[in-house]
């Protein structure tokens, strides 16, 4: 399978008898339908609650694009402990060069 | 160099009309320094005396966009038509804009950024006067690995290299760019913009000012997120305020801009890299971790060259 993303080749990994499919290239993972809720319940079982119930199906794709060769985690959310630290530190100079 | 300073500042004085009594407030003095540009200022005016060997014809029709109606409101425009030549470089000026504050990452105007690019793109070439020369994004990103090459060998300047030999030609400066030409900046970052008194966001520097692929504009900040440097919201912002003010380099559709990003954002992380190892063998220093962070992203690219296919699907 290729990334719906980036089009880098998904390799399958199984956690705890979930499938999920993460990308060579832009690190995006998919889950197929019910895999979100099979992980979450899970999670449950650790802490002891019962699953919500299954939203309908909608892949989970991160919230702002990024490019194959984009940093690891980049473009995947909000990390930032991750980000916030290079951001600042490049912010001053990096940013205001050619 | 030397002599030219003063006598940068002196054109500054002039065009300020200062006196020997006169209040002129401060600051004044030296805002840049550099081999491709000397500026100082003098109260409200700034003079910039432009590259050495900068063609005038091809600077003269750029002041000339720059001071046209149509980018009012756009490009800070000059306060002289025509560059003058002071010790062989060709001198203009212009009003003094405040910068975006260095310390404030938060502050930082990704929305006016968007908008004036945007604006900048949405003006057709033909109402210019003079028609502009090819805007110089590729042009400049060559030089920077052009300057790698003639430097002492090092070891992160084989994954710049391999980076760029997967770019295609136009974006390495070695063909025309295919698409309708757009005008462009050519050489956005936080530094090219300046606040009036007016409250008003304005792009400066048009050094580099001319026609090409629109999405080199956006594709610095592009390479800043896709690094690391920029958080997601930061730059969602920016290509959202983009796609509000009706910019064309992106589909207005919402549906992913990387398609048309990819090439320019690679060709400006190679840029980057390529200038800081530069930069760290002249200083006799080690690349610092910002700096890393774009030669990795180098490595990733040769692994991953540009798609140039359609996408597909799960």
């Amino acid at each position: 399978m290729q990334c719906p993303k980036c089009h880098a080749p998904m390799h399958t990994y199984n956690r705890n008898g979930v499938q999920i499919e993460q990308c060579s290239g832009c690190r995006g993972i998919f889950l197929d339908y019910g895999e979100l809720e099979a992980l979450t319940r899970l999670e449950n079982q650790w802490s002891g609650h019962q699953a919500p119930p299954a939203p309908p199906a909608a892949p989970a794709y991160p919230a702002a694009p990024a490019p194959a060769w984009g940093a690891p985690h980049g473009g995947h959310g909000s990390h930032h402990g991750h980000h916030g630290h290079k951001r600042h530190k490049s912010f001053g100079h990096m940013l205001f060069s050619s | 160099m030397t002599a030219l300073l003063p006598a940068l500042t002196a054109q500054a004085k002039l065009r300020a009309h200062h006196t020997p009594d006169c209040a002129c407030s401060p600051p004044h003095g030296v805002l840049a320094d550099r081999p491709d540009a000397t500026v100082a200022r003098h109260g409200q005016v700034v003079a910039k005396a432009h590259a050495p060997g900068t063609p005038e014809p091809a600077l003269t029709a750029r002041l000339a966009a720059a001071a046209h109606p149509a980018l009012a409101g756009t490009l800070l425009a000059p306060l002289t038509p025509r560059p003058t030549r002071l010790h062989d470089r060709l001198v203009t000026l212009w009003p003094y804009g405040a910068p975006v504050d260095r310390d404030d990452p938060d502050a930082a105007p990704w929305e006016a950024a968007a908008a004036l690019l945007a604006r900048l793109h949405r003006t057709p070439p033909t109402v210019l006067p003079y028609p502009l020369p090819p805007m110089r994004g590729p042009e400049k990103a060559a030089r920077a690995v052009a300057r790698l090459r003639a430097a002492a060998p090092h070891p992160a300047a084989s994954p710049v290299e391999r980076a760029w030999a997967v770019l295609p030609a136009w974006a390495r400066d070695e063909a025309p760019h295919p698409g309708p030409p757009h005008l462009c900046h050519g050489d956005l970052h936080l530094g090219q913009l300046v606040r009036t008194p007016a409250d008003q966001w304005l792009l400066i520097d048009i050094d580099d000012l001319g026609t090409g692929d629109p999405a080199w504009d956006l594709a610095r900040p592009a390479a800043w997120y896709a690094c690391g440097l920029l958080l997601p919201e930061e730059w969602t912002r920016f290509l959202n305020a983009y796609r509000a003010a009706g910019g064309p380099a992106v589909p207005a559709d919402g549906s992913d801009p990387w398609p048309i990003l990819d090439v320019p954002a690679r060709a400006l992380t190679v840029q980057t890299a390529a200038l800081a190892i530069t930069k760290a063998m002249a200083a006799e220093r080690a690349l610092d971790e910002v700096e890393e962070t774009f030669v990795d992203a180098c490595r990733r690219m040769a692994a991953v060259p540009p798609d140039l296919a359609p996408i597909g699907t799960k």
